[in-house]
C-alpha cells in the first residue's frame, strides 16, 4: 500500500519526457487488427465492475428509493445525532489529519539519522491490521485500568475521566484513533511530493532569505496546493465510509451517541433488521459525496496529480 | 551541514535558535514515538501477561512477569476460543492471496488494454475505475450483501474475494497505467513488427517492465483484504468459513475471552502485513524511484 506514493514523483517525471518528443497516439495503429484481443483483455474488469459494483449500487438505489424511508430517518433522533457526529468526525478528522501530515512531512525530511529511524516506527500503524489495532486502542482507553489513564496517573498524578462515559471525549478519541491509523499514509504521500518539487525553486527562495514559516507559506505550500486539495477530497470520501474506527474504538458508546453513518447503517440492518433503512442512511450522505467526488475526479483528470 | 558548521562562530542568536529547533524536534520525536507505539505496546503488554486478566484489570503499565505462554496457547490452539485459529488464519490468507492474485491479473490486463491498445471504451473504463475508487468501501457493503444473496453467493469466500477485487482493481489500473505511460510506445511497435501478438507483448514486454508497480498494487490488494472486517462479517456465516478478523470482532465484547491469548493472536495476524510491507518496501521504493526519504 505504498500505493499513492508512486504518484507524485512519477507525475513530476512525466512532463519533461513528453515535452521533448511530440505526442503521438500510442498503439492505435499497432493494435488495429487486435480488436478481439482488446475486448478479451478488457472483459474481466468490465465484468467485475458490472456484476460486483454497478449492480449492487443500482440495487441499493432501488431498495432505498422510497421517500418514506427518508421521512422515517428524519424522525429518528439518533439519526440526527449521527449526522452531526459524522460531520464532526469527517470535518475535524480529515482536516486535522491532512494538515498535520503536511507539516510532519517537512519534519521527516530533516537530515538527521534518528528522524529517518523514527519515520519507520511512525509508519507502523498504517499496515497494522485495522480490527486488531482498533481493539487495542479500545483497551487502552477503557475504564479506570486502561493504559492511558494509568500512565496519566503514574506519571503526572492526573485522574483522567472514563472516556467512553462522555459523548465528547468518546468522539475525540474516535477522531484521534482515525488520525493515528491514517496520518502516516498521507504523510508518506506528502513526503514523496515534497521530494519531487524542483530543487532550484527552494534554493532561490533560500538565497532571497525566505526561511521557515515564510518559505512554507509562500513557496512550498502553493506548489503542493493542488495535491493537498485532491488528497483532502479523497480522504473525505474514504473517511465518510470509515466503519472500523468508530465500531471498534467507541462502539457508539455512550448509548449510540457517537455513531457515524457507516456504523448506524450497520445497526439499522442487523439490530433493527431493516436493510432498506440502513441503505437509506448511507445514501443520505450522497448530497455531500457527489460534489466532492466530481470535483476530485475533475482535478484528477485535468491536472497531473497522478495518484 | 558544512554551512552550519562554518556559520557557528559568526553570530550567537542564530546558534540559540538552532539549538531550540533541535530541542523542539527531539521533543516532537519523543511525542510521535509514544503516539505511534502506544497501541502496539498495549497489545504486547496484554499478550505477555502469564495469566489472562491480570494486566488489563489491575492496571500495570509494564508486564510484571512477562511470559510467552499466550503465544504458545495460540500456536497449540489451546483455548476454547482459539480451537480453530489456524484454520481461520488459513481462511484469511486464502481470501488475501486470492484477492491479491486476481487484482494483479485483472488490473494488469485492463491497464494494458486501456493504456496500450487504446480502445474507444477506455475512457468509460477509467471513469468506472475512478468512480469505484471514490466510493467508500463501507457504503457499498450492505447493498453488496443483498446483491450477493440474489446471486446465490452466500457463505462462500469467493463473495468476499469478489468484493475486495472490485474495490482494489481500480487502484491497480490507475497505478499501472500511470507507471506504464513511462514505457515508450516504440517498444510495442518493434515487438509487433517482429510478429508478436497482443498477448505476447503483454506477457513478454509489458509485465516484466511494470513488475514494481504491479507488486505495489498486489500489496495494496492484500492489505485491503487483510484489513477488512465488514464484508467478511456480512458475507460469511458458517463456523468453518470464519476468518481471524471475524473471530476478533466477535469476541471484542466478550468478557470471558482469554485476552492475553486473543492479543497474542491479534499480534500474529496484525504483524503479517507490517512484515510484508517492510520486507518489500526497499524493493518497491527503489524500483519506483521513491522512498529517498528513508532510503
Amino acid at each position: 500500500m505504498t500505493d499513492l506514493v508512486s504518484g507524485p514523483p512519477a507525475a513530476a517525471a512525466v512532463p519533461p519526457a513528453s515535452a521533448e518528443r511530440p505526442r503521438r497516439p500510442l498503439g492505435r495503429g499497432t493494435y488495429r487488427e487486435d480488436r478481439l484481443w482488446t475486448a478479451a483483455f478488457i472483459m474481466p474488469y468490465a465484468a467485475v465492475f458490472l456484476v460486483f459494483t454497478a449492480c449492487p449500487i443500482g440495487y441499493g438505489l432501488w431498495m432505498a428509493g422510497r421517500p418514506a424511508l427518508y421521512a422515517q430517518l428524519a424522525d429518528d433522533p439518533i439519526y440526527l445525532t449521527t449526522l452531526f457526529n459524522t460531520l464532526l468526525f469527517v470535518g475535524v478528522g480529515v482536516n486535522l489529519k491532512m494538515f498535520l501530515a503536511l507539516l510532519l512531512s517537512g519534519f521527516f525530511l530533516r537530515p538527521r539519522w534518528w528522524i529517518k529511524a523514527l519515520l519507520v516506527i511512525y509508519l507502523v500503524p498504517w499496515p497494522l491490521a485495522a480490527v486488531q489495532a482498533f481493539i487495542s486502542v479500545h483497551w487502552i482507553l477503557i475504564g479506570d485500568m486502561g493504559l492511558v489513564n494509568r500512565l496519566l496517573e503514574e506519571l503526572f498524578g492526573i485522574e483522567a475521566p472514563i472516556w467512553f462515559n462522555y459523548r465528547w471525549t468518546a468522539l475525540a478519541w474516535n477522531i484521534a484513533a482515525h488520525i493515528w491509523k491514517w496520518m502516516p499514509f498521507w504523510t508518506v504521500i506528502f513526503i514523496a511530493a515534497r521530494l519531487a518539487l524542483p530543487r532550484d525553486v527552494n534554493d532561490a527562495a533560500a538565497i532571497d532569505g525566505a526561511t521557515g514559516v515564510r518559505r512554507f507559506v509562500h513557496v512550498t505550500f502553493p506548489m503542493l496546493a493542488n495535491l493537498y486539495l485532491v488528497c483532502t477530497l479523497l480522504s473525505t470520501l474514504w473517511t465518510i465510509g470509515d466503519f472500523n474506527t468508530v465500531y471498534f474504538v467507541s462502539g457508539g458508546a455512550p448509548v449510540m451517541s457517537t455513531d457515524v453513518l457507516a456504523t448506524l447503517a450497520f445497526r439499522y440492518t442487523f439490530d433493527s433488521f431493516n436493510p432498506a433503512l440502513g441503505i437509506a442512511a448511507v445514501l443520505s450522505a450522497l448530497p455531500v459525496m457527489i460534489p466532492v467526488g466530481l470535483v476530485m475526479i475533475r482535478r484528477f483528470q485535468t491536472r497531473e496529480v497522478g495518484l | 551541514m558544512t554551512a552550519a558548521v562554518l556559520a557557528r562562530p559568526v553570530r550567537r542568536p542564530r546558534n540559540l535558535r538552532r539549538l531550540l529547533v533541535e530541542i523542539g524536534s527531539a521533543l516532537l520525536g519523543v511525542a510521535l514515538l509514544i503516539w505511534s507505539l502506544l497501541p502496539v505496546y498495549n497489545m504486547f503488554l496484554i499478550a505477555l501477561d502469564p495469566d489472562e486478566g491480570d494486566i488489563e484489570f489491575t492496571g500495570h503499565i509494564y508486564p510484571p512477569e512477562p511470559s510467552l505462554d499466550a503465544f504458545r496457547v495460540v500456536l497449540m490452539q489451546d483455548d476454547r476460543y482459539l480451537e480453530q485459529f489456524w484454520q481461520q488464519f488459513g481462511n484469511s490468507l486464502f481470501i488475501g492471496v486470492a484477492t491479491m492474485l486476481l487484482t494483479a491479473l485483472i488490473g494488469s490486463l485492463a491497464a494494458f488494454a486501456i493504456g496500450r491498445m487504446r480502445p474507444g471504451t477506455g475512457r468509460w473504463l477509467t471513469g468506472a475505475a475512478l468512480l469505484t475508487y471514490a466510493i467508500p468501501a463501507a457504503f457499498l457493503a450492505i447493498p453488496f450483501h443483498r446483491a450477493m444473496h440474489l446471486y446465490g453467493l452466500t457463505d462462500t469466500p469467493w463473495a468476499v474475494i469478489a468484493a475486495q477485487v472490485s474495490l482494489a482493481t481500480p487502484f491497480a489500473i490507475l497505478v499501472l497505467r500511470h507507471y506504464a505511460s513511462l514505457i515508450p510506445a516504440e517498444l510495442d511497435d518493434a515487438a509487433r513488427i517482429d510478429g508478436a501478438s497482443g498477448p505476447q507483448v503483454y506477457r513478454l514486454i509489458y509485465l516484466p517492465l511494470i513488475a514494481p508497480a504491479l507488486s505495489l498494487a498486489a500489496i495494496y490488494a492484500l492489505v485491503l483484504a487483510w484489513n477488512d472486517y465488514i464484508y467478511q462479517f456480512l458475507l460469511l456465516t458458517s463456523q468453518g468459513r470464519m476468518t481471524v478478523a471475524m473471530l476478533q470482532g466477535h469476541l471484542f465484547e466478550d468478557p470471558d475471552a482469554a485476552w492475553n491469548a486473543m492479543m497474542a493472536a491479534a499480534i500474529l495476524y496484525a504483524m503479517l502485513p507490517v512484515a510484508v510491507f517492510f520486507g518489500l518496501r526497499r524493493y518497491v521504493a527503489g524500483r519506483l524511484g521513491i522512498g529517498r526519504a528513508d532510503g
